[in-house]
């Protein structure tokens, strides 16, 4: 291991961007780049996995999967074996499309050479000899400034023919998407990739084993490449310590909303949700309270005041039911209401659906149907047990992959924590946020509200994750 | 009994040799030429606003695609148009950092200024009005994308000035 003493950074992911301009090739060897990558062409591809697995990366897109796991269901490793499969591929997931999560495009646009040394780095180890950067339609400004990471890197040796003088060779290549939130779940993006229509792939078999044009296949998030050179460079025990918490590294949180200065921070693994909320924030906006959040993106549960002291890591957010999803929190206030929150985000889902599986094609949209008919004050007592049923419908074994368990987080969490919020639109037959909403008086009371309560009681599991 | 009609482009007589260029180059990267489906619409796209049925056909010719395939393809993404579209499409984003932050009033304006809803276009053919899903433009919400430009801390004022501004000058320029 190259155990460097000096300059270890507390903020590798973010110390070298540059929105402006980023590092041109020379400026980001200068200051440290291709020193990973270098270093891991040095050894043995078992050894750059070993330090991987090691060093306790996991996967930041979202499910939170131990990276150099996933590598190692690869088939191969054993150095000159002849019968390994020729052909693999690396794919970074950089088709960032979960609503309210920013952190993939700041190291896209703000640091391209990082992304492109990480990917040298992974593609080395599965073995792989091309490698996609799998990149969403909208982003135009870190497609042109990743084009040009690559190019120099070419002219440099980095990609192409036997890199740096070893006897690997690799090509890369962006692909731009045209927009499809779906195209971030990995079987979805092969088949993109493939240029099928982007529905995801009944597991198994795995992409590990089976993915892009039939071969083994590793799709990586952004974030996730981009602390491998910094693992590689300054070892497993600095990685580790850089967080006091259960998971290693550094992770880019962010906040959006009404909160007074909206932004990204990448600290170490496992600040509280309220010092996110408030120390990196700023808390709420002037004449505004807080009423709850999304921890890690639209696909995640409500977290509520009860719950700031939590630790932004995999297994504490999971134990107060939620997921640490992509660390991005979206802020709800007192002034905006969560029965049209929880509609946004359920349009967002029905819209985004690939309509591949019924209980996703379907119940989205009823879902959406319902909560409009909610919030505009149209509502009746039994529509909560609808949505209730509609959880359940959408959950996790009903469907191919994670999109509509994504879309039943923010809803049965919503249904729990701000159910006054759904009583009083339906009992008041008005939106009390938005009164100009149509008026309809239903009057009900509160023992006629009947399954939502057993529905609460129960808790299913923690679903894999879906899209950026 | 009608008979289907049935309409075979060939696509060297169709598309430009740029056009053909440029989706070969996609082709000759991946495995396989279907796989460049997406790049060649992205292409013809770039070229003349929109696909058109006879685009479609061309490139289902090129790439030796079956036609009923790539349209599924066409019509899954978001960003293929297999409409005509005015000269600049405004891609509002609608995602719930936007909707939290006041997108409503943004759009509420757009729509009262061209005087067009979600997915028309102004009688001049300027501008098409969509929305968009997340734009990654969260923390300088309300965002859009008008052509390949990003503009973000919108006000229903700000996002008239935009349009007016492009309207102008006839160009996007961030």
């Amino acid at each position: 291991m190259a155990e460097h003493t000096s300059n270890k950074p507390l903020k590798p992911l973010t110390q070298w961007v540059n929105l402006q301009q980023p590092l041109s090739f020379d400026d980001y060897c200068q200051a440290g780049g291709y020193q990973g990558s270098k270093i891991a062409l040095q050894y043995s591809r078992n050894e750059v996995l070993e330090i991987v697995k090691k060093s306790g990366l996991k996967g930041r897109g979202g499910a939170g999967f131990p990276t150099g796991m996933k590598w190692s269901f690869v088939p191969m490793f054993t150095d000159g074996d002849e019968e390994a499969p020729d052909n693999k591929y690396l794919v970074a997931n950089a088709d960032e499309m979960e609503p309210g999560t920013f952190k993939d495009r700041l190291l896209l646009e703000g640091v391209p050479h990082q992304l492109v040394e990480a990917m040298i780095i992974a593609a080395y180890t599965i073995g792989a000899n091309k490698a996609y950067i799998f990149l969403r339609g909208e982003y135009y400004l870190a497609a042109k400034r990743l084009q040009d990471a690559i190019d120099q890197a070419y002219q440099n040796n980095w990609l192409g023919e036997k890199i740096q003088g070893s006897s690997y060779s690799m090509d890369l290549y962006i692909h731009c998407s045209a927009g499809r939130y779906i195209c971030g779940e990995e079987t979805a993006l092969i088949n993109a990739l493939e240029g099928k229509r982007a529905i995801p792939r009944a597991k198994p078999p795995f992409p590990q084993i089976s993915g892009l044009f039939g071969k083994p296949t590793i799709v990586n998030n952004v974030e996730t490449l981009c602390n491998l050179p910094h693992i590689l460079k300054n070892g497993i025990a600095w990685f580790q310590a850089i967080s006091p918490n259960s998971d290693a590294g550094s992770k880019i949180y962010s906040a959006c909303g009404r909160v007074k200065n909206p932004g990204l921070w990448e600290l170490p693994m496992g600040p509280t949700l309220g010092e996110v909320l408030y120390d990196y924030a700023g808390g709420l906006q002037d004449g505004l309270k807080f009423r709850g959040l999304l921890p890690g993106g639209a696909s995640t549960d409500f977290l509520v005041a009860e719950h700031l002291d939590t630790p932004m890591d995999f297994d504490s957010i999971a134990k107060v039911g939620s997921r640490l999803g992509t660390g991005g929190l979206i802020v709800l206030d007192d002034k905006n209401c969560p029965v049209a929150m929880v509609l946004n985000l359920m349009r967002f889902f029905a819209q985004e659906s690939c309509g591949w599986c019924t209980p996703c094609r379907d119940g989205t949209p009823w879902a959406v149907e319902v909560l409009t008919r909610i919030e505009q004050g149209q509502g009746k007592i039994q529509d909560l047990d609808t949505l209730a049923k509609l959880c359940d419908f959408m959950w996790i074994g009903k469907t191919h992959c994670a999109l509509a368990p994504g879309a039943v987080e923010p809803l049965r969490s919503a249904l729990k924590y701000f159910h006054d919020d759904f009583l009083q639109h339906i009992e008041h037959g008005c939106c009390h946020y938005n009164p100009s909403m149509s008026a309809k008086r239903t009057k009900v009371s509160q023992d006629q509200v009947t399954n939502i309560h057993k529905y609460q009681s129960v808790k299913p599991p923690q679903p894999p994750k879906v899209g950026q | 009994m009608e008979t289907i009609k049935t309409t075979i482009i060939d696509y060297q007589h169709y598309l430009t040799a740029t056009e053909i260029a440029a989706i070969e180059h996609e082709a000759s990267i991946m495995e396989t030429r279907e796989a460049a489906g997406i790049e060649a619409l992205k292409v013809v796209q770039a070229h003349r606003g929109w696909i058109s049925d006879e685009s479609l056909f061309a490139i289902s010719d090129l790439l030796s695609v079956p036609i009923a395939q790539l349209e599924g393809v066409a019509t899954f993404y978001n960003l293929i148009y297999r409409q005509p579209v005015g000269q600049y499409v405004i891609h509002l984003c609608n995602s719930i950092a936007c909707h939290l932050t006041g997108a409503d009033s943004v759009l509420v304006a757009i729509k009262q200024y061209l005087n067009i809803d979600y997915g028309q276009t102004t009688t001049d053919g300027k501008f098409t009005l969509l929305s968009n899903a997340c734009l990654g433009g969260c923390d300088k919400a309300p965002a859009m994308m008008i052509g390949i430009e990003h503009f973000q801390h919108l006000s229903p004022e700000s996002a008239v000035d935009i349009l007016q501004q492009i309207a102008a000058k006839g160009e996007v320029n961030g």
